[in-house]
């Protein structure tokens, strides 16, 4: 008797006939998060309209979240309960009052104050303008490391891989480009520079490569593999720091700075940090959408990711993919611990990174694992985090709040069900499709 | 007398689809209700509604005269409404009484389950309506056909009156079926009413007192077997007249073209499914792989396409020893492979049309330059594609997964016959499709197997073997039981192949190559 019997399956049409071992949890849960809607995509509906409803569960998970962050920052303000003391109308307008500060202070500490730049612009004095324009620009030097986190995360996306060991991969990128940055004495910037990022894309690279080697050889699952290679890569930094890397002269955990010909340009004079690294991510970005979509090595990579089975099918090797596309993730990774030791730091700290590494998850979420949605996403979340420190000087608020934002706005992410239901929106046609499928198989 | 069962106009729309279209329905106390229509006609649909799965837009239903409101299955239940689905609700390491009773047990006053009572229960039930099934036996050791009749003990153990069949016959045998027909008799003699879902034209004709044919959603007529036959009721359901029998011109077999060589192989669950299997096909012949689903098919189509690696044993394609070869390498050596599952193989339904057509060979020129898609070239050959296999779509660019099924397998039997090929290897190619895409897909497995391709087709539907195959080999345990010319040789004597007897007088006609049957 080799029938596969008794499967639960009340509603004839797509069962599975044998009981094979299907894709995981995980893996279902990554198909169901990435998934663009699928639309029937007929001269009826143009393009517009579906790029519309790409990104609507998005914008409206930013909006939901900025409202709850609203709501948490009037709930934690003093004045606002000393207001519904007075009166009930008092402590609303009170609320509004503190929440809109907030969030103004917010913007303007990200974006900077119009005001200042056209009276800066008009004045012509350059310091002045530099002043005024920093915000922006500081905004974007939190981004661009997201940027690539972001990407790392949402290539082993498509690729059918959860990779949460970005943080990991940010670290061993970060040590390995610190190191060539130092050690290597006397290049000039034109070759000093691009070794330096290789060997940080290369540290990333091997930090992934493991857990995707483990999974493809052994069926280790990359989701506790790279959780684990996260552990190593921390006590691994925390070990070079307070032994073969540590600054020689330093009582510190800290590395030697790197040499100038390492470093990524900047465009202003200090303070401004603005440098070339967010350019190259920008690239960076570009050609991981070529990659992806373009070629017939992001064929492979998304068949794999989307259908392992329809994927052997068609002749390509999936574990070997699978060990790619985990590399491949792991690079990425490590560009954005790069970015942040040859354009920012310019020496390897310890706990250098705060948790860029798991906020780039939420990024590939938001993002939709679509190059273009992680850059967007990303200079959100720039945006946010360089936005809250001005926030916290003049409201009072605490940073943390923008993590509380930021993590909910990956649970309605995660939960677009409800999103749909707040927003009463139309289930997308893909589940539309599903009930068809099971209902109307005769 | 009032009806059992009055469905009136029941009305379901779903988006973009009306699935029941104000279908009125009665069942008679006491008879076999046949209700037949092609996939996607709105049987199931309706059934559901009727069972409480699904609300009506519109329409009443009534049991015995009064009106019924189901809203979930237990209301169904409570109204004495059975149904056994098409994939069985047992728990296999349960005995058939356990699973009989379970969800309604028999209780001792502490609280213990009264297995005894439960038992004889089901000896009772079972010896009353001629099921023949031993109460105390593990599921998990029943042949299909006998795990069929626990669930329709589970539906009289709870007093069901009124029996809804689910394509039962879509998993046994011609001889299991034979038997269950028997048993709906015992049971519509008893009282019962049956309502018998099915898209068999042969099946109805045999067992139902009445046929209801659905099209579209909507009732195109109600008949009796002494009034209809096979090419009317065909007609009804597809709504134009349909061959059922395929003219094939005799075979004119050439060089081997795949030869498979004492394979044994294992499955998923680490027992061995193929247990030496030998076989050999020629240019321009079609050999069909008969038996019942789970006898070793499915394991012998993917060691051929490479999907599989074999234990021991060998595999030749065009001379070349392709065991344990890449399915890339199998495939550039000039096999197609329709696959079992096309979900699950053969498309990815995220995917455009477009890229699904290009799934073989995306990688190559025209469709890849270097390492860079040529999408225009993917698409302009997918539009050729597409008007050429009819493909119903509304462009390219669609997503496959958005596609009917009959559409779907249009999909891959397009992308699987547009290459220059030697071999086709054909698993379940019809598998849930509408009688006018299985003609189609029919005619064009003729068409290359006269274009001088040789085929291997796999199929649990003996009819369709025996329409296209030349020769036919017979599974059953993972083993060749017999290869026999498909002209010399009866349903009925595939029948008993596929469980494993081989028919007297066969060894003696000298019809039967190998046998290897050892029970």
């Amino acid at each position: 008797m080799t029938k596969s019997k008794g499967k639960p399956k009340p509603k004839a049409g797509t069962g599975k006939p044998r009981a094979v071992p299907g894709p995981d949890a995980a893996h279902v849960l990554i198909q169901e998060l990435t998934a663009s809607p699928a639309e029937p995509s007929g001269p009826k509906r143009s393009w517009w309209r579906r790029a519309g409803r790409v990104v609507l569960v998005p914008a409206l998970a930013v909006l939901s979240g900025l409202i709850l962050g609203g709501v948490l920052i009037a709930v934690t303000s003093q004045d606002v309960w000393q207001a519904f003391r007075v009166s009930v109308l008092q402590g609303i307008g009170t609320a509004f009052v503190v929440v809109f500060r907030a969030y103004a202070a917010l913007f303007a500490g990200a974006f900077g104050n119009p005001v200042q730049m056209v009276v800066a612009l008009q004045s012509g004095d350059p310091l002045a303008v530099r002043r005024a324009f920093n915000p922006i620009l500081e905004s974007m030097v939190a981004a661009t490391p997201y940027i690539f986190a972001g990407l790392s995360v949402a290539l082993a996306f498509r690729g059918g891989l959860f990779n949460i060991g970005a943080e990991g991969q940010i670290f061993v990128g970060a040590i390995t480009a610190t190191y060539v940055g130092y050690a290597l004495v006397g290049l000039p910037a034109i070759l000093h520079l691009p070794l330096a990022l290789a060997a940080g894309a290369l540290g990333g690279a091997l930090w992934g490569y493991i857990p995707g080697w483990l999974k493809a050889r052994t069926g280790a699952h990359e989701v506790i593999n790279t959780i684990m290679m996260n552990y190593i890569a921390f006590r691994l930094s925390d070990w070079l720091l307070t032994g073969p890397m540590m600054r020689p002269d330093s009582f510190n955990p800290v590395s030697p700075t790197i040499q100038v010909s390492a470093m990524l340009p900047r465009f202003f004079a200090d303070p401004i940090r603005f440098h070339l690294g967010f350019f190259f991510a920008l690239l960076v970005a570009y050609l991981v959408y070529w990659f992806l979509f373009r070629t017939t090595w992001g064929f492979n990579l998304r068949t794999a990711g989307s259908n392992p089975n329809a994927a052997r099918y068609a002749g390509i090797n999936t574990g070997r993919w699978i060990i790619l596309t985990m590399s491949l993730a792991g690079a990425l990774a490590g560009l954005a611990g790069t970015n942040e030791v040859l354009g920012v730091n310019h020496n390897l700290a310890m706990a250098f990174s705060s948790g860029y590494g798991f906020d780039s998850i939420a990024l590939a979420l938001l993002g939709r694992s679509h190059p273009l949605g992680v850059v967007l996403a990303s200079l959100f979340f720039g945006t946010l985090r360089s936005g809250a420190r001005r926030m916290q000087v003049v409201s009072g608020i605490p940073i943390d709040i923008i993590s509380v934002i930021q993590a909910m706005i990956l649970a309605f992410m995660a939960a677009p069900a409800i999103i749909r239901t707040i927003y009463r929106l139309r289930q997308p046609a893909e589940a539309e499709e599903e009930v068809l499928v099971r209902g109307w198989g005769g | 007398m009032t009806p059992i069962l009055e469905l009136r106009g029941i009305t379901k729309q779903f988006p973009g689809i009306l699935a029941n279209d104000h279908i009125d329905l009665t069942l008679e106390q006491g008879e076999i209700l046949a209700l037949l229509g092609e996939n996607g006609a709105g049987k199931t649909t309706l059934m559901n509604i009727l069972y409480g799965l699904y609300q009506p837009d519109e329409g009443e239903i009534f049991v015995k005269g009064s009106k019924l409101e189901v809203h979930q299955p237990s209301d169904a239940i409570g109204a004495g409404i059975g149904m056994v689905h098409q994939h069985f609700m047992l728990v296999p390491v349960f005995t058939v009484a356990e699973n009989v009773v379970l969800g309604q047990e028999m209780m001792r006053p502490a609280g213990f389950l009264n297995r005894a009572a439960a038992s004889d229960r089901v000896r009772e039930l079972s010896q009353a309506h001629g099921l023949q099934v031993e109460p105390e036996a593990f599921v998990k050791d029943l042949a299909v056909g006998v795990q069929q009749r626990v669930e329709i003990l589970k539906l009289l153990y709870r007093q069901a009156d009124i029996l809804i069949l689910d394509e039962p016959t879509a998993v046994l045998t011609p001889q299991e079926s034979d038997e269950l027909f028997k048993v709906m008799r015992s049971l519509v003699a008893a009282g019962k009413s049956i309502i018998f879902i099915t898209h068999k034209l042969r099946e109805v004709l045999v067992v139902a007192d009445r046929i209801t044919v659905l099209r579209r959603g909507a009732v195109v007529g109600t008949t009796t077997p002494a009034k209809a036959n096979r090419s009317k009721l065909a007609e009804m359901m597809v709504g134009r007249q349909v061959r059922l029998e395929v003219d094939k011109a005799p075979p004119q077999p050439g060089e081997v073209v795949l030869e498979v060589r004492d394979l044994v192989a294992i499955n998923d669950r680490r027992q061995v499914a193929l247990d030496g299997v030998s076989l050999e096909v020629r240019q321009g012949e079609v050999l069909g792989v008969a038996g019942v689903q789970g006898n070793g098919q499915t394991e012998l189509v993917e060691v051929v396409t490479g999907l599989r690696h074999p234990q021991s044993g060998s595999v030749f394609l065009v001379g070349q020893d392709v065991t344990g070869a890449s399915p890339r390498r199998i495939t550039e050596l000039g096999a197609a492979h329709v696959p079992e599952d096309r979900q699950r193989e053969g498309l990815v339904l995220p995917y455009s049309v477009a890229d699904n057509l290009a799934l073989q060979t995306y990688y190559r020129p025209p469709f890849a330059h270097g390492v860079v898609l040529q999408e225009g070239e993917i698409r302009k050959s997918a539009e050729a594609r597409i008007g050429e296999f009819d493909i119903r779509t509304p462009s390219a660019a669609t997503p496959a997964g958005s596609l009917s099924g009959g559409n779907q397998q249009k999909v891959i039997v397009a992308r699987e016959f547009s290459r220059p090929i030697r071999l086709l290897v054909a698993s379940q190619p019809t598998r849930g499709l509408d009688v006018g895409s299985i003609e189609y897909i029919h005619g064009r497995i003729l068409e290359k197997r006269d274009a001088g391709t040789a085929v291997l087709l796999v199929s649990p539907e003996l009819d369709e073997v025996l329409e296209l195959s030349d020769r036919i080999a017979v599974m059953y345990r993972g083993r060749i039981v017999a290869t026999v010319p498909a002209d010399r040789v009866t349903k009925e004597q595939i029948g008993l192949l596929m469980a494993g007897v081989v028919p007297e007088g066969m060894e003696a006609q000298g019809v039967v190559h190998t046998v290897e049957a050892t029970l």
